[in-house]
């Protein structure tokens, strides 16, 4: 490693003169390769081993279950739609041939802005992207353009992130900003029953004819004009043994956006986030609950089937527990403050089945309410710090008095 | 004995290299006293170099405040005064004698004013810190309490209990002493498990109070905010055991006795153990022939890691400090740190496999472990942070000079060592004590 350092070292470009981007793609480079040798100065002499970047991984670490599953389900959904079943490498190989260049698309354009806001501003590259970028594959529909998302990509660092002063400053999520932005500006790509599973056959452009992909929120969706007990048909697959049964739904068999439809894959990664603390069980706990509250108030008043699900399939479909785990935990547009946590998690959870099942257009409600509630999050911490404040005045007051 | 006081918010970091229990004298040739030590003071001189002092002999004052003076703690001749940019002073080193000779005093501990007067020209007024702001007490100020902490908790601190063993009745003298100074009580903070002796059980005449956990619990912060929060207008002092026992002997046998037990501690020190010195002792004798490895390679503290000051292996112990630590420097490139399982490195998060190491002591070294960035991670400080105050909050306030905020978010409670364990566990690398520091001296100026 030495050898490899004297040449990182050899080839450090220079900061100063008029294009500093060189200089900054080196250190950001030199730092992913070694962490660097500095000491402390002033303040404490020792620091936690814990940095940014470990933190980032730690989360990358824990996508990892959610990724493989989503390309091995995204080969699944293509073959079964054809009623065919070849063999578990046929179909990660399917799946990773149409997954993998969306990440790598994400990764492309959101470092390379990043690094010209970096060279633009004279500051090291920071690594908020390093997760945001396998967070917008994992939540797109697979059959997403690859020119869309780079656009979107570069519009939710720009727009989202970069504008308000980089990583840690954003306000929105950077991951749902972008998929927000397709979903707003392109929705015929972004919903509906055409995009979620991929039905170009191996050599190219013929689709299988009459095949509807609908994810199980859209079927349900359809449910909602008529009465509770209606429509026996769509009803069927949601019973045990049907194509959206809890089990297949807890497993991930459904169709969907690549990394959101295994409650499995994703707990797993809960699990790990939450025993190394990087994650704050406090929001994804209180999400649930949210989300079980308003599945079951709607359960026990139900006007229609969609209203009657079991709260607890509710909480299954859908990108429920995949915004639960990956994108309301995100700690800059989280609530910050330790009781602002259990207030946010719970609201986002609860507004995100009850946007799903009000408005069936928009059937993802989790983006939607866990973005409305990062816009909400200042708010309910300067409720929270308001509360510590007061209590400070009126101990002053008994003090005095 | 009256209810324990949990604190169950904080992280006792286990370093290698803990003192033993076996103390030597060691005399130093040279000692200093450091102005830097002093916060906030505007230092003259009183002896210019050549000049004989015994123990106890004024050689320092503080322009702004004039009880604030400092006395030499060993007797012999001032042989440098260092200075550094801007004739700023640095160090004033003393010569010792072969046998120390003391000044003669005598004290009165009559009323207040007496006290504060005895204490002024015996050199002991800048044992008494205050709060809010920590620095040096002003005597026109009444505070509502006295807080001693009789128990360190950081890491490799010195054990209290053997640093002062023996001297109860200096201890008794000094608490009796202070009692004549707040408006109301003075109180003495033990540890359920850190006080083993039964050297501050028999103290007499102060409000007791026991705690129990990791630290910060020693750290006065913590236990004033615990037991007796400090509001707005309100004043409390604080006085460290070792310094109480001073002013003790002070006022039993009128000498300046600034004989001290010293923890030496830290991964590179071979024998780590305690030893009989005076304050502002040269470091040298402590460390020479006593390091492992390279002194090149070698950070040495006088404090703990946390709140220490850094010195050069000649350098000197400080006022307040009554611990020295040698740690590895890190300024080595690690290869992947990020990726690595790293498990020689301890975190509050479980991100390296270290966590399945419990009880395990670490060599920690200097090294930050990755750059400074914006705030990203929450909830961390909070987790080590177990005063009533919101600690993130109250740093963004500090940062954007917000002296209104600070005020209502409780700036009057906390001093730098408070954000000590922040800053340690801080994912982002922030330099919270100088940030607080500079807040404060901000805050002092415009809240007064």
């Amino acid at each position: 490693m030495k050898a490899l350092e004297e040449f990182m070292q050899k080839v450090k470009p220079s900061k100063e003169g008029k294009f500093p981007l060189p200089y900054w793609v080196w250190d950001g480079t030199y730092t992913f390769l070694f962490t660097p040798g500095h000491t402390t100065q002033k303040g404490v002499h020792v620091r936690d081993g814990v940095d940014l970047k470990r933190t980032m991984f730690t989360v990358i670490i824990a996508l990892i279950p959610a990724l493989l599953f989503g390309i091995w389900n995204t080969g699944d959904q293509h073959f079964a739609a054809f009623g065919e079943d070849p063999a578990l490498l046929d179909k990660i190989l399917y799946g990773a041939q149409l997954v993998l260049p969306l990440v790598i698309v994400s990764y492309a354009a959101g470092l390379g802005t990043e690094f010209i806001f970096t060279a633009l501003k004279g500051h090291p590259i920071q690594e908020g992207f390093l997760v945001s970028g396998l967070l917008i594959p994992l939540c797109m529909p697979v059959d997403v353009p690859l020119w869309m998302v780079a656009v979107a990509t570069i519009f939710a660092v720009v727009i989202g992130k970069e504008v308000f002063g980089g990583t840690g400053m954003n306000i929105l999520n950077v991951a749902l900003t972008a998929r927000a932005f397709l979903f707003f500006a392109y929705p015929t790509k972004m919903s509906g029953d055409k995009v979620w599973v991929n039905t170009a056959s191996v050599d190219g452009a013929s689709t299988v004819d009459g095949f509807t992909g609908a994810t199980a929120l859209g079927d349900l969706a359809t449910t909602v004009g008529t009465p509770v007990g209606q429509n026996a048909e769509v009803l069927g697959e949601f019973a045990s043994g049907g194509t959206y049964s809890m089990m297949n739904a807890f497993m991930g068999w459904i169709p969907g956006s690549v990394g959101e439809t295994s409650a499995l894959a994703c707990l797993i990664g809960a699990v790990y986030l939450i025993y190394t603390g990087i994650g704050s069980w406090k929001i994804m706990f209180s999400f649930f609950l949210g989300g079980l509250a308003m599945g079951g108030i709607f359960n026990a008043f139900a006007v229609n089937d969609f209203m009657a699900l079991n709260p607890l399939h509710q909480t299954l479909l859908g990108g429920f527990m995949f915004g639960m785990i990956f994108m309301a935990t995100d700690p800059v547009s989280a609530a910050q403050t330790n009781s602002g946590k259990w207030i946010y998690g719970f609201l986002a959870g609860f507004f995100a089945i009850m946007i799903r099942v009000f408005n069936p257009a928009y059937p993802e409600g989790v983006m939607l309410s866990i973005l409305f509630m990062n816009v909400m999050a200042p708010l309910i911490d300067h409720y929270v710090v308001e509360g510590n404040i007061n209590k400070r005045m009126k101990r002053l007051k008994t003090a005095t008095a | 004995m009256s209810k324990v006081l949990k604190v169950t918010k904080g992280l006792d970091i286990k370093l290698k290299g803990e003192a033993e229990k076996v103390s030597k004298d060691v005399a130093s040739e040279v000692y200093a006293v450091k102005p830097t030590d002093f916060h906030g003071i505007f230092p003259k001189l009183m002896h210019k170099e050549g000049a004989e002092v015994k123990a106890g002999t004024l050689i320092m004052y503080d322009k702004y405040n004039e009880h604030t003076k400092v006395a030499s703690p060993v007797s012999g001749e001032i042989i440098e005064v260092v200075r550094g940019a801007k004739r700023k002073l640095l160090e004033i080193k003393i010569l010792a004698d072969k046998e120390i000779k003391y000044e003669k005093h005598e004290p009165k501990a009559g009323n207040r004013e007496e006290v504060i007067e005895s204490l002024s020209t015996g050199g002991l007024w800048p044992c008494i810190i205050e709060r809010p702001f920590g620095t040096i007490a002003n005597p026109e100020v009444t505070p509502k309490s006295i807080h001693i902490s009789a128990f360190n908790s950081g890491p490799l601190e010195a054990d209290v209990d053997y640093a002062l063993h023996g001297r109860d009745k200096d201890f008794q003298r000094g608490v009796e002493v202070l009692a004549n100074l707040p408006s109301g009580k003075v109180h003495l903070h033990v540890h359920s498990q850190k006080n083993t002796s039964d050297l501050f059980k028999n103290i007499t005449g102060v409000e007791k109070h026991t705690f129990s956990g990791p630290h910060p619990s020693g750290l006065p912060g913590t236990q004033i905010n615990m037991t007796d929060p400090i509001n707005k207008g309100e004043h409390v002092w604080t006085v460290k055991a070792l310094h109480v026992a001073m002013i003790g002997k002070f006022f039993n046998e009128g000498i300046y006795d600034a004989g001290v037990v010293l923890a030496v501690a830290g991964s590179q020190i071979q024998k780590p153990a305690y030893f009989k010195t005076t304050m502002g002792a040269s470091i040298k004798p402590l460390v020479e022939g006593n390091l492992n490895g390279n002194e090149d390679k070698t950070r040495f503290v006088s404090g703990n890691v946390l709140t220490g000051d850094r010195i050069e292996k000649s350098g000197f112990v400080g006022f307040y400090h009554d611990t020295v630590t040698a740690i590895p420097e890190g300024d080595e490139p690690q290869f992947l740190g990020w990726l690595a399982p790293n498990l020689d490195k301890f975190s509050l998060s479980r991100t390296f496999f270290s966590w399945a190491m419990p009880g395990k002591r670490y060599d920690l070294n200097t090294n930050k472990n990755g750059e400074e960035r914006a705030f990203v991670v929450t909830g961390q400080y909070e987790q080590v942070f177990p005063l009533d105050v919101m600690p993130q909050q109250l740093i963004k306030s500090m940062i954007v000079d917000d002296i209104e905020k600070m005020e209502q978010l409780g700036v009057y409670e906390v001093l730098p060592e408070d954000f000590s364990l922040c800053e340690y566990v801080c994912t982002s690398k922030q330099p919270l004590q100088e940030i607080v520091r500079k807040s404060l001296d901000q805050a002092k100026q415009e809240l007064g």
